[in-house]
């Protein structure tokens, strides 16, 4: 049983088609990557899987529950089991680190105060961010604001964690820190996570399998296990985005 | 080159030439020259273009040997050539290119330069445009119905469970709308009755009716200045702080954010300022009428009268229904002002424009529906007696 399933969706702009008749599925407990030069829909593909963009044809069932067409009740309820951290962290810019990773908590959780700040806290520290809790947004790098982020989106410990460019701006240990907490969670939590990501590095560590998305196409060119994509590219595009990856192991 | 100093004339050798020849085969042979950048290349722009369009040989050959210095301008004009050519079929050649600026010509593809951008003429246009007009104005319409019915339904939710609504932000918008509004409120209504006093004086003077001034800007303020000039002041600062405020928001993807936690963001966003700017504008209006009336009190001094004559007739004239229908109509302004703010701040598009772009929205359309709010109420009122 997968856990998103897409079919023939076609999302976009007005009259500005971004991708069309794009089908796929992500399996339970996977990461999923997908990846894309910039512009061609990424972002656009993974904000309708979250249900902010209208969906122009098409349909997405996220477990047994279909997200297009869903009504408010059934919309909260598929939501609850979604974290999302936005391409540029998206964190409220008025609230501190710690009230931001706090919120959604105060929101949908009964816990007492200490109890919400102590686990407000804990998911700061998984990202590297102890002792930054009372820091704003502003005052932060744009990496730290993406790992505040990541934190914020998994207060709720959900289902399935969308990351849209996690790595962007990140040095390489940071990063390679990144993937491994990834792993971790997917391994001890069960959560599946649909990562976007140019890293090579990371697509390697934390894929099991990779959708690239192409501009022009407006849909995707290629599916498989990053490996297989690697040794057997189906298409130049492919061929050229791992060809990188030889160039940086040389160096 | 800097391009700082480059305003120099241009001498006889740099301004760029264009020799067209014919060879014996009917190949078109363009000479270039001098030196092609950004500042020169028009000379010859229009020029190109019409040769082009007019010469119909089959086989072009661009010759830019003789030319000293190439832009991107330059080369945008043999682009220019090249894509009109080939897209009649045409073949076209560049001899003398270095091999830089062939790599950074080959980059492009003649094919997408070749249709020129048409100028319709306006007229053929005007259906279309009735059209879209009219298709959003409708859309404006219909989101802005959908903001109260949400905003209702959401204030509505705020009265079954107030735990829900989340109060500290209530206090911060009325603070920052109320509390910090008060000086400059004061100010203006002061100003406003001092005026008020001066101008109706000089019309009853003739009468002998000063004394009857104190009635007029009693009236005046309590039904009328005061809850107007509140509210205008109030759409201006704090009807626009909360469009920039949640429009800078809905910018940085927070309120996407927020609707992926679940959360509405009319009832995280817009309840509470909506609330404490609600919660602060009868004040606001009570301290301006007081204020519109010490400023009358002012013009007074100048007259023969004593101060307690003034207070006397104010005390008299101030009947509870006029104080009462001014602070109604207050706190109908202030959920304009405050729905108004919060609605253009949820609708902004993406953009670094976008912000200031709502703000002045929000401003524009808060003062126009005030004052249209003010006209209705006030006949409404005048016509029920109260
Ligand atoms: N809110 C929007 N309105 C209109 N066009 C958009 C909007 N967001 C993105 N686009 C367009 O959609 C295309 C895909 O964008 P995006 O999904 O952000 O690309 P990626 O994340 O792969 O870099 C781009 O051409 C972009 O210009
Ligand atoms: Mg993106």
């Amino acid at each position: 049983m997968p856990v998103i399933r897409v079919e023939d969706l076609t999302v976009g702009y007005g009259d500005r088609v971004i991708l069309e008749n794009v089908s796929f599925e992500v399996r339970r407990g996977e990461g999923f990557v997908v990846l894309g030069t910039s512009g061609c829909g990424k972002t656009t593909l993974l904000r309708s899987l979250i249900g902010l963009e209208p969906v122009q044809a098409g349909r997405i069932w996220i477990g047994e529950d279909e997200l297009t067409g869903a009504d408010d009740a059934r919309r909260l309820r598929i939501l609850r089991r979604f974290g999302v951290m936005f391409q540029n962290g998206a964190l409220f810019g008025s609230l501190n680190l710690l009230e931001n990773v706090r919120l959604p908590l105060e929101e949908f959780s009964t816990l007492n105060r200490e109890a919400m700040d102590f686990i407000a806290r804990m998911k700061l520290e998984m990202v590297g961010l102890k002792g930054a809790e009372e820091r704003l947004p502003a005052e932060l790098s744009g990496g730290m604001q993406k790992r505040a982020a990541i934190a914020r989106a998994m207060v709720l410990d959900p289902e399935i964690l969308f990351l849209d460019e996690p790595s962007a701006g990140l040095d390489p240990v940071t990063s390679a820190g990144l993937d491994r907490l990834i792993l971790d969670l997917a391994e001890a939590l069960g959560i599946t996570f649909v990562v976007v990501t140019h890293e090579l590095a990371s697509i390697f560590a934390i894929a099991s399998r990779v959708i690239m998305l192409d501009r022009e196409q407006r849909g995707i060119i290629a599916t498989g296990t990053p490996a297989a994509l690697r040794d057997a590219p189906p298409n130049d595009k492919v061929r050229q985005f791992f060809r990188r990856e030889a160039a940086e192991v040389k160096r | 080159m800097n391009s700082l100093a480059s305003r120099k004339p241009t001498t006889a050798d740099e301004c760029p030439g264009w020799q067209a020849g014919l060879d014996a085969d009917g190949t078109r042979r363009i000479e270039l020259s001098g030196v092609l950048d950004r500042e020169r290349v028009e000379i010859l722009w229009v020029r190109a273009n019409d040769f082009v369009r007019e010469d119909h040989s089959e086989r072009w050959v661009v010759n830019v040997r003789g030319v000293s210095e190439l832009d991107g301008a330059g080369l945008a004009l043999i682009l220019r050539l090249q894509a009109d050519v080939l897209a009649r079929g045409g073949r076209f050649e560049v001899e003398g290119l270095s091999e830089a600026h062939r790599r950074l010509l080959a980059r492009f593809d003649p094919k997408g330069y070749a249709e020129r951008v048409a100028v319709e003429p306006c007229c053929q246009r005007l259906p279309d445009q009735v059209g879209r007009a009219t298709a959003q104005i409708w859309d404006d319409f219909r989101t802005q119905v959908t903001f109260i019915g949400e905003l209702t339904a959401a204030f509505a939710e705020a009265v079954r469970r107030p735990r829900s609504v989340r109060w500290s932000d209530v206090w911060l918008a009325a603070e920052r709308a109320g509390a910090d509004a008060l000086p400059i409120v004061a100010l203006i209504a002061g100003l406003v009755g001092l005026v008020l006093a001066f101008q109706s004086a000089m019309a009853m003077r003739p009468y002998g009716a000063e004394i009857y001034v104190a009635n007029l800007v009693t009236l005046a303020m309590l039904r009328e200045l005061g809850p107007l000039m509140t509210a205008i002041i109030l759409a201006g600062r704090s009807g626009g702080a909360f469009a920039a405020e949640i429009g800078t928001m809905t910018v940085n993807d927070e309120v996407a954010a927020l609707k992926t936690m679940g959360l509405k963001p009319v009832s995280f966003l817009a309840v509470p300022r909506v609330l404490g700017l609600v919660l602060m504008v009868p004040f606001l209006a009570l301290f301006a009428n007081l204020a519109g009336i010490l400023g009358g009190a002012v013009m007074f001094l100048t007259l023969d009268y004593p101060m307690s004559a003034y207070f006397d007739q104010v005390l008299s004239s101030a009947e509870p229904r006029h104080l009462l229908s001014g602070l109604v109509k207050s706190v109908a302004f202030g959920l304009t002002v405050a729905g108004v703010g919060c609605l253009r701040g949820l609708q902004t598009a993406r953009g670094p424009s976008a912000v200031g772009a709502s703000t002045t929205r929000a401003v524009v359309a808060g003062i126009l529906l005030i004052v249209i709010l003010d006209a209705v109420l006030g006949t409404v009122f005048y016509f029920i007696g109260f």
